[in-house]
C-alpha cells in the first residue's frame, strides 16, 4: 500500500452529462477533489445528485465527457478499454449495496474471482486470511443465499481487497445491513483507511457518514461547501 | 480460481438452461444421423435386392443354359451342308438343293479334324417321277457314313444302301403292294428292295432310297452330291451354328450351313427371351433405385439445414437468455478487472461444452436407439455400414463448433457490457 501522504485519488473538473428523451442531464458537474491514502470520504447528497455517476467515472468504468482523473498517479482514461479493466483489477476494489455475488460460487471462489483479472498467482492464502479477519473463515464453502446479509457484504469486501487496492469505491455499503452489520463494515473500511488504502463511500446514512474521516456533499452534479467538508453537517434528504 | 471452474459451476447452477442446450444439441445430431442413415440404408437397400436379382437372374441363366447343354449333347444336332451357290429358298420349297458339289467334300471334311461333328453323311436327292409306275418319287442317293479319320470308328447312324438294293417308303410301298425281297425296276435298271420302312407321315414316305454312286450313275452326276448331313454336332458354345460355322468354312469354303429345327433350339431361344425380360427388370429396378436415391437426398437437402437452423437458433435463444440472467456478474466481473476475452471464453466455452457432450448423448441415443428401430426405419441394415467411424468423430466435433458459432453472438454481447450500465443502478 500507498504512503499516508499520498495522493490516491485525484480529480479535476469532471463533467458528465447524458442525452436523455427528456433531454440532458448534467449528472456531474465540474468536480474536482484529492482524496490521499488513508483518506476516509464520505460521498452524500440527494437522490440523483450523480453521486453513483461520479463513483463510477472515479473508479475506471465511466469516461467522464471533461476533466482529469488520476489514480495512482495514472488517467486510466488515457488506456484502452481492455488496459483500463486490468488497471481496475490493480487499484480499485468495488462494494455495492446489492452485494453483487456470484450465486453460484461458494465464498472462497467468489474472494477469489479476483484471481481471473490478474496474474497467474494463487492469492488464496491471502483470500482465506481475509475472511478469517471478517470471522467467516468458518463459511468458506457455502454459497451466498446460505449466508446472512451481513455475511455476504463482508464476503464482498473481502473481494474488493483480495488484490490489495490502493482505493475502495463502495456505493451504499450499509443500505442494505443492520446497525450492527453496518458498523462492521464500516469498521473494516476504516481499518483498510488507517492501513493506509483510500476509501469513497457513498452514503445516505448518518452513522455512515460520521464513521468516516471526512465528507463530500454532491447536489445537482456540483461539488458543495468546498472541497471537502467535516463530517456532522446535515443533508437536505 | 480458474475459469473452467467458474463454467462449470456455472453449468451446474444453471442446470436447465443447459440441459436444454445439450438436449437441443443431441436431437439435432440424433436427427441428422437418423436421416443420413434413412438414406444410406434405403440405398444399401436397393443395391443388395439388385444384386440379389442380377445373381438370381444369373443362377437362372446358368442352370437352363446347363440344361440346355445337357439336352443339346444328348440329342446332338444336325447341320445340313449345301453348295454356297444354292438358293435356299429353293431348298425350303422343294426339300433338296439343285446345285451340287463334289462328293470328295465328304472326304476332305472327314479327312480334316473337325471335332464338332460326329457323323457325316453325303447324299445326292432328286424329285423324279417312277416311270415304271408311274409315281412322283424323292430319290435319295446315301453311301455309308463317311468314316472321320481322326475318330475310331463307331457304330453307323445309318445304315447305308447296298448296291443293287433300294430301300422303299411306305406310301409307295403299301400303295404299290411292294414287299421287301421284291424285285422292282426303277429307270430300267433292276433293284432288290431291301427293306420297306413303316410310316413315318412325312415326305420319308414317297421315298425311294438307292447307293449313292447308283443314284449318281441314274441321274448323270457322277460323283456328284446336293448336300451333306452332318449328324450329333456338339460345340460347348450355346451359338453352336456360329461355331461350327466358323470351323466348317475354314475347311469347306466354298459351302452354306443351315441347322435343322430342334427343341434345343426353341428352349435356347426362350432362354435368351428370360434372360432379356430379367435384363429389363434389372434395368428397371435400377433406374428406380436412382430416382428413389435422388428424391431422398431432395428430401434430406431440406430437412437437415432446418434441423441444423433451429438447432443453432435453439442455442442462441438459451444461451442469450443465459446471458440476460448473468447481466450483473458480467457487470462485477468486468469492473474488477477480468477482460472481455474472458468473458467470451466462458460464454462461448460453455456452449462448446453443451455442443460436445449434446453430441455424444446425440450418438449414444442413436446408438442405442438404432437396434430397436433397425427393421422398422433402416431395413434392417447394420449400424456400421449407415454411419461410418470417421462420420462418428465428423458428429463429436462438428457438434461443438457448431454450437459455438451459434453461441457466438450472443457472448459478444456479454463481453461488450458496459460494467457502468449494469452498475450505475446500485
Ligand atoms: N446512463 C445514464 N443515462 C441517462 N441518465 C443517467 C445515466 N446515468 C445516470 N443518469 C442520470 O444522472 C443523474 C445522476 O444519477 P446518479 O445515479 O449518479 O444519481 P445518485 O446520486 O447515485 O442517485 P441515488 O442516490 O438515487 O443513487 C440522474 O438524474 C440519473 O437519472
Ligand atoms: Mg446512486
Amino acid at each position: 500500500m500507498t504512503d499516508s501522504t499520498q495522493i490516491a485519488v485525484k480529480a479535476e473538473g469532471l463533467h458528465k452529462r447524458f442525452v436523455t428523451s427528456e433531454g440532458e442531464v448534467h449528472a456531474v458537474n465540474d468536480v474536482s477533489f484529492e482524496v490521499k491514502a488513508g483518506d476516509f470520504v464520505a460521498l452524500h447528497g440527494p437522490s440523483g445528485c450523480g453521486k453513483s455517476t461520479l463513483l463510477l467515472m472515479t473508479g475506471a468504468l465511466l469516461s467522464p465527457d471533461e476533466g482529469l482523473l488520476e489514480i495512482a498517479g495514472e488517467n486510466p482514461y488515457a488506456l484502452k478499454a481492455e488496459g483500463r479493466a486490468a488497471f481496475r483489477g490493480e487499484h480499485v476494489g468495488f462494494v455495492f449495496q446489492q452485494f453483487h455475488l456470484i450465486p453460484y460460487l461458494d465464498v472462497l471462489d467468489n474472494v477469489l474471482i479476483g484471481e481471473l483479472a490478474g496474474e497467474k498467482v494463487s492469492l488464496e492464502d491471502r483470500a482465506r486470511e481475509l475472511l478469517d479477519k471478517f470471522n467467516i473463515g468458518h463459511r468458506l464453502h457455502h454459497v451466498p443465499s446460505k449466508l446472512s446479509i451481513g455475511e455476504q457484504q463482508r464476503v464482498a469486501l473481502a473481494r474488493a481487497l483480495l488484490r490489495e487496492p490502493e482505493l475502495i469505491l463502495a456505493d451504499e455499503p450499509t443500505g442494505n445491513l443492520d446497525p450492527e452489520n453496518s458498523e462492521i463494515i464500516l469498521q473494516h473500511l476504516a481499518d483498510f483507511a488507517d492501513d493506509g488504502g483510500a476509501v469513497i463511500m457513498v452514503t445516505h446514512d448518518d452513522r455512515a457518514r460520521a464513521a468516516a474521516k471526512t465528507s463530500m456533499h454532491l447536489d445537482g452534479g456540483r461539488m458543495q461547501g468546498g472541497d471537502q467538508e467535516k463530517p456532522g453537517e446535515q443533508e437536505s434528504a | 480460481m480458474k475459469l473452467s471452474r467458474l463454467v462449470t459451476r456455472e453449468i451446474f447452477h444453471r442446470k436447465m438452461n443447459f440441459f436444454l442446450t445439450l438436449a437441443g444439441v443431441s436431437l439435432a445430431v440424433t436427427c441428422v444421423l437418423a436421416t443420413l442413415a434413412a438414406m444410406r440404408s434405403y440405398d444399401l437397400n436397393s443395391d443388395k435386392i439388385i444384386a440379389k436379382m442380377e445373381a438370381d437372374t444369373q443362377a437362372q441363366m446358368k442352370k437352363l443354359e446347363d440344361d440346355i447343354r445337357k439336352t443339346m449333347k444328348g440329342l446332338g444336332f444336325n447341320i445340313y451342308i449345301f453348295p454356297k451357290d444354292q438358293d435356299m429358298s429353293e431348298v425350303y420349297d422343294q426339300g433338296y438343293a439343285s446345285k451340287t458339289m463334289p462328293e470328295e467334300y465328304a472326304t476332305t471334311l472327314a479327312n480334316s479334324k473337325i471335332v464338332t461333328v460326329n457323323h457325316l453323311l453325303p447324299s445326292l436327292t432328286q424329285k423324279l417321277e417312277w416311270p415304271e409306275k408311274k409315281r412322283t418319287v424323292i430319290l435319295i442317293g446315301v453311301r455309308g457314313e463317311v468314316p472321320l479319320a481322326h475318330r475310331d470308328p463307331k457304330s453307323p447312324l445309318i445304315d447305308p444302301v447296298k448296291k443293287g438294293e433300294l430301300v422303299i417308303g411306305y406310301e409307295l410301298h403299301r400303295s404299290l403292294e411292294i414287299k421287301a425281297g421284291d424285285e422292282v425296276t426303277f429307270k430300267g435298271k433292276k433293284f432288290k428292295v431291301g427293306k420297306t420302312h413303316p410310316e413315318r407321315g412325312t415326305k420319308d414316305d414317297i421315298t425311294i432310297w438307292m447307293n449313292l454312286t447308283e443314284c449318281q450313275e441314274l441321274l448323270g452326276k457322277i460323283g456328284r452330291i446336293n448336300a451333306i448331313q452332318a449328324l450329333e454336332c456338339n460345340c460347348a458354345t450355346l451359338d453352336r451354328l456360329g461355331e461350327i460355322r466358323a470351323e466348317l468354312m475354314q475347311i469347306l469354303p466354298d459351302t452354306q450351313i443351315t441347322e435343322t429345327g430342334s427343341t434345343a433350339l426353341a428352349r435356347a431361344e426362350s432362354r435368351n427371351k428370360a434372360k432379356e425380360t430379367a435384363k429389363k427388370q434389372i434395368a428397371a429396378a435400377k433406374a428406380n433405385r436412382v430416382q428413389m436415391s435422388k428424391e431422398r437426398e431432395k428430401f434430406a437437402g431440406i430437412l437437415l439445414p432446418i434441423v441444423l437452423l433451429f438447432a443453432m437458433v435453439w442455442i442462441a435463444m438459451l444461451a442469450l437468455m443465459n446471458v440476460r440472467e448473468r447481466v450483473t456478474e458480467i457487470g462485477v466481473l468486468r469492473a474488477i478487472g477480468v477482460s472481455a476475452g474472458i468473458i467470451l471464453s466462458a460464454f462461448l466455452s460453455r456452449a462448446v461444452l453443451a455442443g460436445l457432450l449434446g453430441a455424444i448423448a446425440g450418438v449414444v441415443d442413436f446408438a442405442l436407439i438404432y437396434p430397436f428401430v433397425k427393421e422398422r426405419f433402416f431395413q434392417g441394415v447394420a449400424m456400421s455400414e449407415v454411419v461410418s467411424g470417421s462420420e462418428w468423430i465428423v458428429a463429436l466435433l462438428a457438434a461443438p463448433i457448431l454450437a459455438a458459432v451459434s453461441a457466438w453472438l450472443p457472448s459478444l454481447m456479454a463481453a461488450q457490457k458496459d460494467p457502468a450500465d449494469v452498475l450505475r443502478h446500485d
